[in-house]
């Protein structure tokens, strides 16, 4: 019987674990390409951006504490539980996007596969980044890559390889990330923010916002409390400008904005960008 | 001006030098040795090197190649030594430059005890020291009735000073309270003479064990603690000797007694020799730059200091054949 | 007995070592392509920060000499550098290498005249440190496939150094850059210029091709010139944190790579259990090294309660030895302040040390009556929130705090917008290892400090910069990267 009225989802915010409306009471409507509407999605305030950071700083202590292998057996379990619940993100990406089927699937295929290799390095960059340093002198000199803190990710418009490119190295290495969703397609986000909040990703590891990237970016660009911010989602170069020059105030690693194919296997460069490098120094001897 | 060490008898206790509660036995004096700073080898030695590149010039040069040769304490414990050659050694250490008369005498003359008598007999009472090696040294393999009879016998044919070994043996199997009786014993068989007591550090291996082996001594009533027998390599270095004035300063900061510290064997030439006194100013402080407080066990470097005495005076250098080789 | 007279005579005689050996000109020009050449802006005078005496004037690259020099390098970089192989690119450097070796005494006593740092320290830490440095470079030139980081250098470097460590800052910018296959454009700090001047001498001897290392004197102006530069492809600086965050902003909206080497204020951690001895002189070589004018000083006495009171006296006992004066001096262990204007913020900070209510102790020493000086001096009971536990005073300053637990020494030691580096003292290799995780701060000296090596990257977290000197890691600033 087709009597049966759908139960529709209500698109919120993902912060600190939860999944608040925006404290401004504000949403703005989600349509698709043909301009029928979708979804109202939470429009986030600096407010909600300012409490996701908090949320963040609040959870890097753990999650950078964590040891490798279990990071990379989440962020491994965020790609199970999005294998799992591929038919709606196919869907979303169908509804929201526009695009075709069997795109949608390589699109979801993709976003898997990355996740699967990022997850790998968890426990690997340290190897591969990492030196034992020969110096001259009775010292024994390791230097080994540590996350920066919290950062910030402009995501871009790609709602969910786009997304899934820009997250998963930042966070499998240990920062915790505050994500401004695709402000064109915020929907798949915040689905996987649900995939992500069942795949034992801890409360505030991933904050995700949706909302727009001139209300949400300068704010994160000027926080004092964000190490670090990928300004890969804006292709407005004044505001990239802007944004890179708020985030000299507390000297934040930035990731400039530029060309990049989605489908292509990634660098390390994602990952190195947001990592420190410390070096520890001990005296060999009896 | 006379060169010659005092002695004061018997040095007195100070206040809180009462160890008792952690002499009692092994387990307690592990916890006390034990509980002391580490040392760390590297910074220790950095430190000393560090000391090793003062540069001491004229009118510092001149008061420490005199002081030193001061605090030499001239050796010869060889299987071959004869009374001649004790005698020879004791004459040089009277006057160790015929040709200079303004040159200071050494501390004293050190020797195995069978021939304390003949070093006495040409010392008289010049102020200049007879030391004895004592308690089965070089190794300390005997009974400990043996190592009294020997040191009791050097103090009775007029040894000044006893240079006893620690039983390293015992020291190195956790048997701190047996290293203390011992000590205890040995210092009381001394009588009047002051004793040294000798770790052989290049047995004892780490800087730790020198330290705790120092602070062992001085509780037992060490007047001189001492790093080697010269048989043993390495003997004396500065690193060694840099932990040994640490802990008889931090020693006289909580007990108000001053231990003296002799560092023996390796020390051949006066850039040596000075590097020690340096070390000695600033870390123990200029209370231990006096023969009283601070000795080089040494043979060789007499000669050395000679040479650069003379050469400060008249401004050439000299070579080995100008001083004698006693 | 002759104690007494033993007490008194045991001062070290003044050991200066000879200024003979160098030849400072009344007047110093830019070097640009290979030659010396006039400047366009208003000369300046350098002087002994010891002796106020002036020792050369010494011209200021205006905008038009820094893009002289610019172009220079960049010409240099297509025609000559870039396309040189790394294996003749390395030859040049080895061959810089061995001449700073064998003018070694020459560069120390440069450094020491113009900076203030005791010829102790030029000698024995700065110029073989040099000369490391651009011997362990030489090597990576052409064995930059195995770097990780691609082969491809950038281009032209505009590199700003302080006046700290100012030849040892002048390798570890030009040593890498050069290898990569850049060309640069230096500017030294404008209060000690000396020693890149004759390191441009250097560069001559060795044949160096003109254009490849170019060398523009001046203040702020001229950096602010050289890093905005259009023609820059990178830019390196080491200095303050205030300026680092400008050139950040400066470059924003560019594709100039940055790396910046910041200021810091860090803590040095003694737990009750460390090798105290030593941990005296990490301490005092921690903060009173360079006069405390070094970004990475132990600045911050974090001592675990239980011990503090053991601690500061032996602190305050070896603090007695040091011996301030003619940084000529062999025997000098602290030199002259490097200038009057830091001279003026170091007394700022220790007047409001004492006005914030820290109690400061410093021992008795006779300093020089011309010259700028400051004896060692340590606060103590201080507080997080004191000025002088937040503010890097960049001089022979300590301040000393104490903390309860690890967790607690942890949590103040990152308490601080810097994380350039951090010490910690004990004999527990567990407890060492985890402090050491925690802490976050680019180098970690664990029962040392102020350790230095070509093979260790060295930099910072957070507002100390970003970017890494030094090893392989010091390659990455210099080269576009794996995937380029």
């Amino acid at each position: 019987m087709s009597n049966r009225i759908d139960v529709r989802k209500t698109y919120k915010l993902y912060i600190g674990g939860a999944f608040p409306r925006s404290e401004s009471g504000r949403s703005y409507e989600v349509l698709d390409p043909k301009g029928r509407f979708l979804a109202n999605a939470s429009l986030a305030s600096r407010k909600d951006a300012r409490d996701a950071v908090v949320a963040a700083r609040k959870a890097f202590g753990g999650w950078s504490g964590r040891t490798s292998y279990n990071r990379a057996q989440v962020v491994y379990r965020i790609a199970e539980v999005l294998e799992s619940r591929r038919a709606q993100l196919e869907q979303e990406l169908r509804d929201s996007e526009g695009v075709s089927a069997s795109k949608a699937r390589d699109y979801v295929d993709l976003a898997v596969d990355r996740l699967v290799w990022y997850a790998g390095w968890a426990d690997k960059l340290t190897q591969v980044v990492g030196n034992a340093n020969p110096v001259a002198g009775p010292f024994f000199n390791l230097s080994t890559p540590e996350p920066s803190g919290v950062i910030a990710v402009i995501a871009p418009k790609g709602p969910l390889l786009g997304l899934v490119s820009v997250l998963a190295p930042v966070i499998v290495t240990g920062n915790t990330a505050v994500v401004v969703a695709s402000e064109e397609h915020p929907l798949p986000a915040i689905t996987l923010a649900e995939i992500m909040a069942t795949a034992d990703v801890p409360g505030g590891v991933v904050n995700i916002l949706t909302g727009t990237r001139a209300e949400l970016a300068p704010g994160l660009a000027a926080h004092m409390d964000v190490n670090g911010i990928d300004l890969t989602g804006i292709d407005d170069p004044a505001l990239a400008l802007s944004l890179e020059q708020a985030a000299a105030d507390n000297l934040k690693r930035v990731r400039r904005p530029a060309a990049e194919d989605l489908l292509a296997t990634p660098s390390l460069s994602r990952m190195t960008a947001f990592l420190e490098t410390k070096t520890v120094w001990h005296p060999i001897g009896v | 001006m006379s060169a010659s060490p005092t002695i004061t008898p018997g040095v007195t206790s100070g206040p809180g030098s009462d160890f008792s509660d952690v002499t009692g036995s092994d387990a307690a004096l592990r916890r006390f040795l034990h509980g002391l700073p580490g040392v760390d080898q590297v910074g220790a030695e950095a430190r000393a090197a560090a000391l090793g590149t003062r540069s001491i010039k004229t009118t510092a040069k001149e008061f420490a190649i005199d002081l030193a040769i001061r605090m030499v304490d001239l050796t010869t414990l060889e299987g071959a030594d004869t009374a001649g050659k004790v005698r020879a050694l004791a004459a040089k250490a009277m006057l160790p430059d015929p040709a200079d008369q303004t040159c200071p005498s050494t501390a004293a003359v050190c020797v195995y005890p069978d021939l304390v008598a003949v070093a006495k007999q040409t010392l008289g009472e010049s102020g200049v020291h007879v030391a004895a090696v004592a308690t089965a040294f070089p190794s300390g393999r005997a009974a400990l009735d043996i190592k009294l009879a020997d040191t009791r016998d050097a103090v009775e044919a007029g040894a000044d000073e006893i240079d006893m070994v620690i039983d390293r043996g015992a020291f190195l199997s956790g048997h701190y309270r047996q290293v203390y009786d011992e000590i205890v014993a040995v210092r009381e068989a001394c009588g009047s003479a002051h004793l040294k007591v000798i770790f052989e550090t290049g047995e004892l291996q780490t800087y730790d064990n020198v330290r705790r082996a120092s602070w062992l001594a001085m509780m037992a009533g060490a007047h001189f603690i001492k790093t080697s027998t010269g048989k043993v390599q390495p003997a004396a270095t500065l690193p060694v000797t840099l932990v040994m004035l640490e802990a008889v300063r931090d020693f006289r900061e909580a007990t108000g007694r001053m231990v003296g510290v002799k560092p023996a064997g390796g020390i051949r030439t006066s850039k040596d020799a000075i590097k020690y006194l340096v070390m000695v100013n600033e870390v123990a402080g200029p209370d231990w730059l006096d023969p009283d407080w601070f000795r080089f066990g040494a043979s060789t470097l007499l000669n050395d200091l000679l040479m650069q005495r003379t050469k400060m005076t008249t401004g050439r250098y000299s070579g080995p054949d100008y001083f004698t080789l006693d | 007995m002759s104690t007494e007279t033993t007490k008194t005579v045991f001062e070290y005689a003044p050991a200066p070592e000879s200024r003979a050996v160098v030849d400072i000109k009344a007047s110093y020009g830019l070097f640009v392509n290979g030659e010396h050449v006039e400047g366009r802006g208003t000369p300046f005078k350098t002087v002994n920060p010891a002796t106020e005496e002036v020792l050369a004037e010494v011209a200021e690259a205006d905008e038009a000499d820094i893009d002289a020099a610019v172009k220079a390098a960049r010409r240099a970089y297509e025609k000559v550098w870039g396309p040189m192989p790394g294996k003749e690119r390395a030859k040049y450097l080895y061959r810089i290498a061995r001449i700073i070796q064998e003018r070694s005494r020459e560069l120390a006593v440069l450094e020491t005249i113009d900076n203030g740092k005791p010829i102790k320290e030029s000698r024995d830490v700065d110029v073989p440190t040099v000369a490391a440095h651009f011997f362990y470079y030489a090597g990576w030139a052409d064995k930059l496939e195995f770097s990780g980081y691609g082969t491809t250098p950038l281009g032209v470097a505009g590199q700003v150094i302080p006046w700290n460590f100012p030849l040892l800052m002048l390798a570890w910018k030009v040593a890498p850059a050069l290898a990569c296959g850049n060309t640069v454009v230096l500017k030294p700090a404008e209060t000690t210029p000396l020693t890149a001047l004759l390191f441009a001498e250097i560069c001559q001897q060795a044949d160096l091709p003109p254009g490849v290392v170019n060398i523009v004197t001046g203040a702020g102006r001229t950096g602010q010139a050289l890093v905005s530069h259009p023609g820059v492809d990178k830019v390196a600086f080491t200095g303050s944190t205030d300026v680092g965050k400008a050139i950040a902003r400066a470059v924003a909206g560019t594709d100039k790579k940055v790396t910046l080497e910041l200021g810091g204020k860090a803590a040095n951690i003694v737990f009750d259990d460390a090798p105290l001895d030593q941990a005296v002189e990490g301490i005092v070589n921690g903060i009173f090294f360079n006069q405390g004018h070094v970004c990475c000083a132990g600045s911050r006495l974090l001592v675990q309660e239980s011990i503090a009171d053991d601690l500061l006296a032996r602190l305050k006992r070896r603090m007695s030895t040091l011996r301030v004066g003619d940084p000529l001096d062999k025997n000098t262990d602290i030199g002259a302040i490097n200038s009057a204007e830091q001279l003026a913020r170091i007394r700022e900070l220790s007047a409001i040390g004492e006005a914030e209510g820290s109690e400061r102790w410093s021992p008795a020493c006779d300093l020089p009556t011309t010259g700028y000086w400051f004896p060692p001096t340590l606060f103590t009971g201080v507080s997080q929130a004191h000025r002088i536990a937040r503010e890097e005073i960049f001089g022979p300053v300590l301040s000393v705090l104490t903390f309860r637990t690890p967790s607690e020494a942890v949590e103040k030691a990152n308490n601080t917008p810097y994380g350039l580096s951090a010490g910690v003292w004990s004999d527990k290799g567990s407890l060492i290892l985890k402090i050491a995780a925690e802490l976050r701060a680019g180098v970690v000296w664990a029962n040392t400090f102020n350790k230095f090596d070509p093979t260790s990257p060295f930099g910072g977290f957070k507002e100390s910069g970003y970017g890494r000197e030094g090893g392989r890691h010091g390659l990455e600033a210099y080269l576009k990267g794996a995937d380029q």
